[in-house]
């Protein structure tokens, strides 16, 4: 609310001033002076002066007005009263902010009734505080860069090196976001590491994370060896998932670009890549719904007893379908870059179309393929939700494809959507289970890119 | 040398079956799931309603019809017992077996009718109710003994009718399958959409044109550039831990609130735009560049004035079918909290929400059979904003995309 207070003073400051400038600079150049830049930059840049300073405190200042009226509260009368108690303290503090900004009626605790109007007072007194200084920040930002104002000055350059500072920042993110992942997933899989040694769960082969729950049950600190949840991981995405996927998604590639018409193209493409479209959820629905009941049927059929419910082959085959048209548009991008000369030259010698595909196409564009196979294998690892809806909790170190097995990414949703106490060992697994996940992908996707782009400046 | 030829023209012949054969199968998986998607849940969008002789007087509700006109009529009705006064009315009317017959979904019509027109307190009347779920599936065909014959029964009175279940498109998650909707689900995915677009486009479309158009060639803009490829293949789960690790577990937002989900998917959705704008920009022909140059635009204004809206079409396709991606996204969500049960539709960015992906996952670990139908009925609607997104994309590519 004060935020929002803030935000609409500085905005109309910011427009105020940025009207200023432009009219002093049309007044300049009305009057018959030669301006450096347009009105529109002398605008621009009195607006950037106004808004990017009264931004940067407030996303400052409101952290800070936070702990600040904490500690207002703390120490008034009431405040000196409560428990000392770290988390009681934080309880009743989170209730009384809570009454008192109207969320709730009445508190849990009864102190934080009585402390309620203590919060609001100091909230009252430092969102004022916090507004009078960004409005005379804003304010005296637009003086001074509406001073500025003057046909020699270079509002344009200005105004582009703010652009640009903008520009480098956004593409900045993308680091920034890289190295959150790494450093969030590295330091709570540290403290993961310290409850578990490294080896234990890197080479361990039983996962029963579910006893770890209580610290009280004596012996039973649970077994977080990874070694099944990769495996079954490694089944489910990279073997199952592939023997479906790449034999019909690079027939399709090559039926696609090769054989067909034209105008079945146009309408088969868009078609494959609805595939591609659809939501992750309703697969796992699919697989759960239909495919698992069929294959356990199939699989008792066949004479299998243990044929479950949760079988590997029905996730597998299901994440095979949602993957074809993945590697079928990157086979269809490698096929497309091989020069038309070496085809040409293999039907000259008399070969036959398929022939050409198989022997001469296919091993040029082969580099781009396994790029496309790998970065289709990365992907089918990270999914997350048919496995969680259609793979089971098992974990179970088994090939058979008819049994139940148990992935990264169905353990990591299991162990961080139970009971969330944010240092047990088990919530912390999820972590370290994330970063090795997360490391093998960024292998995958690093080998795949610079194959994809080697292959690529070959035929270039 | 003809058996040969022969051989090889066979061959040839079974290789192009072969491609056509994984092409149709690729297609027959789209059509069957699409199929079984649609049989299963086309029943969610109706549901049956069945005739009471209602006796409001007679029942112990304690509601005062004058009451009823004033302001807080709303708190009165939610207060009343109504579910158990139509059940009573109901037993009444088909025996002691229709105990089972109505539930929530039917006191919110009731309540809903007992606001429009009080007058209903002060005499009898006969009222079409929709059926509780374990009715409305037996009616559909795949219920008990009991309930069919219920069934039965009333279908031999003339008492029940099928109607189109517009509570479905305007209710939110219960814990009665017959009163569930998408409506809170499909507001909470609106706000989160809203604000993964407002972060992620500028972002993403600012980082392209660094990226295409002034970065210089160096080390710097290498990491850049692999990060931001690899960040578009990372598992969308680990953008779920990033979020709960610094959304949630640093920053202490709120959970489960459409901000920090828009927040989460923004990350996620920012490489896919990057990528699409870098390569709308890279189409963009040199000569333009060179002629706005030439008559003395900046660099800065040579992207802004004319390769950015050239590029507009292409960069808004990416963003489309980014925006789909997320819409579609149920994984990273799971992790910050998204998956509680939330029985109305959020206010504000910052209140708890669900979205309709993980509204679909949670309806499918329901146990009751009543969930099957609604879940097939909200992936189909899912599925409507998918395929209406993907269309506007492929429209606009159409429409606006040049080729130079």
């Amino acid at each position: 609310m004060t935020l929002g207070l803030a935000l609409a003073a500085v905005l109309a400051i910011a427009c105020v001033a940025g009207w200023l400038g432009f009219s002093r600079a049309r007044a300049a150049r009305a009057g018959g002076a030669k301006l450096h830049s347009l009105p529109t930059y002398h605008g621009s840049y009195a607006v950037l002066w106004v808004v990017l300073p009264a931004l940067l405190f407030l996303a400052a200042w409101v952290p800070v007005q936070g702990s600040l009226v904490d500690q207002a509260v703390l120490s008034s009368p009431e405040g000196l009263k409560l428990p000392d108690f770290d988390m009681q303290r934080d309880a009743i503090l989170s209730e009384a902010r809570e009454i008192a900004h109207g969320d709730r009626d009445v508190g849990f605790n009864p102190e934080s009734t009585t402390l309620a109007p203590r919060f609001e007072e100091a909230e009252a007194r430092y969102s004022v505080a916090g507004i009078a200084v960004s409005v005379l920040i804003a304010l005296g930002a637009a003086a001074f860069a509406v001073r500025r104002v003057s046909p020699a000055f270079r509002a344009r350059t200005s105004v582009e090196r703010w652009l640009m500072a903008l520009l480098i920042a956004a593409s900045l993110i993308a680091i920034l976001t890289t190295l959150g992942i790494v450093l969030s997933l590295m330091f709570e899989s540290l403290r993961f590491f310290r409850m578990v040694p490294v080896t234990d769960f890197l080479f361990g082969t039983q996962w029963s994370p579910q006893t770890a729950i209580r610290a009280d049950q004596a012996g039973s600190s649970g077994a977080f060896g990874s070694i099944p949840l990769f495996w079954g991981t490694f089944f489910i995405g990279a073997i199952i998932a592939m023997i479906v996927a790449i034999p019909l998604g690079l027939m399709s590639a090559i039926y696609l670009t090769q054989y067909a018409h034209p105008r079945v193209r146009t309408w088969l493409k868009p078609m494959l890549e609805i595939l591609a479209g659809i939501p992750t959820v309703v697969y796992g629905y699919f697989a759960a719904l239909t495919v698992a009941p069929a294959v356990r049927d199939l699989g008792l059929a066949l004479g299998i007893s243990s044929a479950s419910s949760e079988s590997a082959l029905a996730a597998g085959l299901v994440m095979g379908i949602m993957i074809i048209p993945f590697i079928s548009s990157m086979a269809d991008d490698s096929i497309a870059a091989v020069p038309q000369a070496m085809r040409d030259g293999s039907l000259a010698m008399g070969a036959t179309k398929s022939e050409t595909i198989r022997k001469v196409v296919l091993p040029a564009a082969l580099p781009g393929v396994v790029g496309g196979v790998l970065l289709a294998v990365s992907r089918a690892i990270g999914e997350t939700m048919i496995v969680v809806m259609a793979a089971g909790l098992a974990a179970n170190l088994t090939a058979n494809p008819f049994a139940s097995v148990t992935t990264v990414t169905t353990q990591i949703v299991q162990l961080l959507t139970g009971d969330q106490e944010f240092d047990s060992a088990k919530t912390l697994a999820a972590f370290a289970l994330g970063l090795v996940l997360f490391l093998i992908t960024l292998v995958l996707n690093l080998i795949a890119l610079t194959v994809v782009r080697k292959y690529r400046e070959a035929y270039e | 040398m003809q058996a040969l030829v022969r051989k090889r023209y066979a061959a040839e012949r079974r290789f192009r079956f072969a491609g056509l054969f994984a092409v149709s199968l690729s297609m027959l998986f789209l059509a069957f799931l699409l199929i079984t998607m649609t049989y299963r849940g086309i029943g969610g969008f109706t549901q049956f309603e069945a005739a009471v002789p209602l006796d409001l007087p007679k029942s112990d509700l304690f509601l005062d019809p004058a009451a009823l006109r004033g302001s807080d009529a709303s708190q009165l009705i939610a207060r009343a017992d109504l579910e158990g006064a139509i059940l009573k009315s109901a037993a009444q009317a088909y025996g002691p077996a229709a105990d089972r017959m109505f539930g929530a979904s039917a006191a919110r019509r009731l309540g809903r009718n007992l606001l429009e027109d009080s007058s209903l307190l002060e005499r009898r009347a006969s009222l079409w109710l929709p059926v509780s779920s374990s009715i409305d599936v037996a009616a559909k065909g795949d219920g008990d003994a009991a309930s069919e014959q219920l069934v039965a029964q009333l279908k031999s009175k003339d008492a029940l009718r099928r109607t189109f279940n517009f509570d479905f498109l305007t209710a939110s998650d219960a814990t009665d399958p017959s009163a569930i909707g998408v409506w809170g689900a499909l507001k909470g995915s609106f706000l989160t959409i809203v604000v993964t677009m407002v972060l992620a486009f500028p972002i993403g479309v600012l980082a392209a044109i660094y990226l295409e158009e002034f970065a210089a060639r160096n080390r710097w803009t290498d990491v850049i550039e692999v990060s931001i490829n690899n960040l578009a293949a990372v598992p969308s789960i680990i953008f779920g831990l990033l979020g709960l690790a610094v959304f949630l577990n640093f920053l202490h937002l709120p959970r489960s609130a459409p901000l920090v989900g828009g927040l989460t998917l923004a990350l996620m959705t920012m490489p896919v735009i990057v990528i699409a704008g870098r390569n709308a920009i890279k189409s963009v022909p040199p000569s333009i560049r060179d002629a706005a140059l030439g008559v003395g635009a900046s660099k800065m204004q040579v992207v802004f004035h004319h390769v950015l809206p050239l590029a507009l079409p292409g960069i808004l396709t990416g963003t489309i079918i980014g925006m789909a991606r997320a819409l579609g996204e149920t994984a990273p969500l799971l992790m910050i909290g998204m998956r509680a049960f939330i029985a109305s539709p959020p206010g504000g960015i910052t209140e708890p929400a669900s979205v309709l992906p993980v509204q679909i996952f949670l309806w499918s670990d329901e146990v009751g059979r009543g969930f099957v139908e609604k879940t097939s009925a909200a992936i189909i609607v899912l599925l409507l904003f998918m395929l209406a997104m993907n269309g506007l994309a492929i429209y606009l590519r159409n429409r606006f995309e040049r080729r130079w």
